[in-house]
């Protein structure tokens, strides 16, 4: 019996079963491990994709060819949007922490379906790899990551791997939504009702559902481009009959409530760092859960204001703008939650609460600049510019990836068991926020001046902004750097951490071993308590 | 180097869960294969006339026998999830025999269909299209689409009955565990419902 002992107090990270060595990470069905084999692919291809932005930032540097030609440009801004997107900001928060900490919060041993968990995995992982292996079976695609038609399907470029690899992707996205669904329905401690649940498994939940309801329209539309690719079918091919328009329509029914999948965990991390690091209760605890579920609702109708200039009647064009604005509200009214949270409270200044509430200053850019994007008649004055992409980068950079960040500190030493070094950890941010806001700021003013997004060229005008943009982007991955460097670092020789709950944190995580044991519980823990009882 | 005891978390049994997961998946099926008769319509609405001709040459007896024999796999399979139920191991797995041929009579039919389909010149880019014109080549190009992509629905079902016959046989499948074979069960009759759909669609609407 001493081994039964021994193993329900060993950690998963020193557990050892069937498998050895790596794989017994690979073929693991244990939520935590299968969450960091997630941090892990996502830190090896976000590497990737920014030094591919740090490239087309260099070439930008100055007007005509500087380390690049066109086409070159052209494909990198594709495979930098499409691993950006597909690989990192869609899974991010749900397949990193929901997966680690989504059965710790609610009080589960693990996902309701691990094995079709781990699955997802390897689908991912397969995913990217037919998309990466573009490089070597006849160069990388020149669409754009919105592959829009007709040209997808024109183009001499390798198009079909991405298509195919965004596909499986979404068969991964899709099974882990359903998985988390079912978790949250099924699995919650018992006493935890769903008004005690805490706001990131509330946020999950709400992801989960567009996972759901809205990649199978990605699905079913890259698979037709594919078709239309290899066989000509006609759907989207006007010369066939086929309407290019249709396709941009069911691009966008998934893309738009996409980008909801991508700030939904993140604002839920915010929700759950805030109140540890203020010492108070979240303010608005229903307003925040309530206004995540009309996010995932009202974001389903808004995919039009990304077609503004495409072709559209007047009636839809003002619904749709209408549309955008009313989902702005429940996000503001997040905003406002999170403030009032902080107010008064006894703030203590870590790290994670540094990354949070940058999160919520660069997230109003984001959020404000969208409502210039979102009315009529300043879309078509910025639509395709450098308007845009700073736009989105606010959201999905600034956003989701501060939340990533603050989420990632937070958790850090439950996951490992170690501490960061703090000083550099702040070094890091100082530096990377630094830079962004250098690198991103500028391409608001050029925008508006009328540069467009996807050109590797620019007229003589737009060089004072580009110069200060690029030198933000350098300035930016330095930070980028040393943040890597020092979790990374940390995980293997940071100072250790056996206290359970070193933030002093009130929700279920905090009350497991740290880092947890394999099972979590010895005992599922019943619920009395709503998650944010500070007194 | 010592080996801890296995993981168990991964065992715990929650048919009422699996259940839910089988109807999400379904949820997601169904937008599949909604936007594919959104597209249907937007470009039935356009091409109305075209579209009536297309029909036209479809064949209506094998559209109707293939129809009326999935509807019989639906109430095979169903009626083998109630033999399960009362323990009739034997009766179970002729049921699912059955509902499996029937699949492959399915596809069956669907490959001579498409064979003379395809021979007299309606493929995505042939000749015949080209000058029939831009409604006959999308209602076509839209057939093979939607009767393709349901057809591979019916070849994943098939490996889903073989898998399940071989759990049954073994005795995984059992009067007081067979969720597995509910849930095959529950996407057949999807696979039915939205066969339900087409064949309407393509073969009867004038």
């Amino acid at each position: 019996m001493s081994e039964t002992t021994t193993s329900k107090h060993v950690s998963f990270l020193q557990y050892k079963g069937k498998y050895k060595g790596i794989l017994g990470w690979i073929l693991s069905t244990d939520h935590k491990r299968v969450g960091l084999l997630y941090l892990y692919t996502m830190l090896v291809f976000f590497s990737i994709a920014a030094i591919l932005g740090l490239l087309m930032k260099i070439q930008l540097i100055a007007p005509g060819y500087t380390i690049m030609g066109p086409q070159t440009y052209n494909s990198m801004f594709t495979v930098h949007g499409i691993i950006m997107i597909f690989v990192i900001v869609v899974p991010g928060l749900p397949a990193v922490f929901g997966n680690f900490f989504l059965p710790l919060m609610i009080g589960a041993k693990d996902v309701a379906f691990p094995r079709l968990n781990l699955a997802s995995w390897w689908l991912y992982v397969i995913g990217i790899l037919v998309v990466l292996s573009s490089q070597f079976v006849g160069g990388w695609p020149d669409t754009g990551w919105t592959f829009y038609a007709p040209y997808s399907f024109r183009t001499p470029a390798n198009v079909l791997p991405a298509l195919f690899g965004a596909f499986i992707m979404g068969f991964s996205s899709i099974l882990t939504g359903i998985n988390f669904v079912v978790t949250i329905h099924r699995m919650r401690a018992p006493g935890m009702t769903w008004f005690k649940m805490p706001l990131f498994p509330w946020t999950l939940y709400a992801t989960a559902w567009i996972q759901i309801l809205a990649t199978p329209v990605i699905g079913i539309t890259l698979l037709l481009t594919v078709m239309e690719r290899v066989l000509g079918v006609g759907v989207f091919d006007p010369t066939l009959g086929g309407d290019p328009i249709l396709y941009q329509h069911l691009f966008w029914i998934y893309s738009h409530p996409a980008v909801y999948i991508m700030i939904l965990p993140g604002m839920g991390a915010i929700s759950e760092i805030l109140p540890v690091f203020s010492r108070k209760r979240i303010y608005g605890y229903k307003a925040i859960v309530l206004s995540s579920l009309a996010i995932a609702f009202v974001g389903y109708f808004v995919w039009g204001h990304h077609m503004f200039t495409s072709g559209m009647s007047g009636r839809a064009l003002y619904a749709f703008s209408f549309l955008t604005f009313l989902v702005a509200i429940p996000s503001a009214i997040k905003v406002f939650n999170w403030v009032a949270t902080m107010h008064k409270g006894s703030l203590n200044l870590q790290t994670p609460f540094y990354w949070a509430t940058s999160f919520i200053f660069v997230f109003m850019i984001g959020g404000l600049t969208g409502l210039v994007l979102g009315s009529l008649a300043t879309n078509v004055h910025v639509h395709d510019t450098h308007f845009v992409v700073a736009h989105f980068h606010f959201i999905v950079f600034g956003g989701t990836g501060y939340a990533f960040m603050a989420a990632l500190h937070y958790w850090f030493p439950k996951m490992f068991g170690r501490m960061y070094d703090a000083s550099w950890a702040n070094i890091g941010w100082a530096t990377f926020f630094a830079g962004f806001l250098t690198l991103y700021l500028p391409m608001f003013a050029l925008g508006l001046q009328g540069m467009p997004r996807r050109y590797y060229d620019y007229l003589p005008e737009f060089h004072t902004g580009n110069i200060i943009s690029s030198l933000g982007a350098i300035l930016m991955i330095a930070g980028a750097l040393i943040i890597i460097t020092n979790l990374v670092r940390s995980s293997r020789h940071g100072k250790k951490v056996t206290d359970k709950n070193p933030w002093g944190g009130k929700t279920l995580e905090w009350q497991t071993d740290t880092p947890p044991t394999l099972e979590n519980w010895e005992e599922i823990p019943t619920i009395t308590d709503s998650p944010y009882e500070y007194k | 180097m010592e080996k801890h005891e296995e993981h168990t978390a991964h065992v715990h049994r929650d048919d009422e869960g699996d259940k839910l997961g089988m109807w999400l998946f379904i949820f997601t099926e169904l937008l599949l294969f909604g936007m594919l008769f959104l597209m249907y319509a937007v470009y039935r609405y356009r091409n109305p006339v075209a579209f009536q001709l297309g029909g036209d040459e479809l064949d209506v007896f094998i559209g109707t026998f293939n129809t009326v024999i999935l509807l019989i796999s639906s109430a095979t399979v169903a009626m083998s999830i109630t033999a399960i139920q009362r323990g009739n191991k034997k009766q179970a797995l002729i049921l699912l025999g059955i509902t499996l041929f029937i699949a492959v009579v399915f596809l069956v039919n669907k490959y001579f269909e498409w064979g003379a389909k395809i021979e007299y010149g309606f493929y995505p880019g042939s000749e015949l299209l080209h000058e029939l014109g831009h409604g006959t080549t999308l209602f076509f190009g839209l057939y093979y689409i939607m009767s393709g992509i349901h057809a591979l629905h019916i070849i994943i079902g098939i490996g889903l009955f073989i898998y399940v016959a071989t759990q049954i046989r073994s005795n995984k499948i059992h009067s007081t565990d067979y969720v597995w074979l509910e849930n095959t069960g529950l996407y057949w009759h999807l696979v039915d419902l939205i066969w339900i759909f087409l064949f309407p669609l393509f073969y009867l609407i004038h």
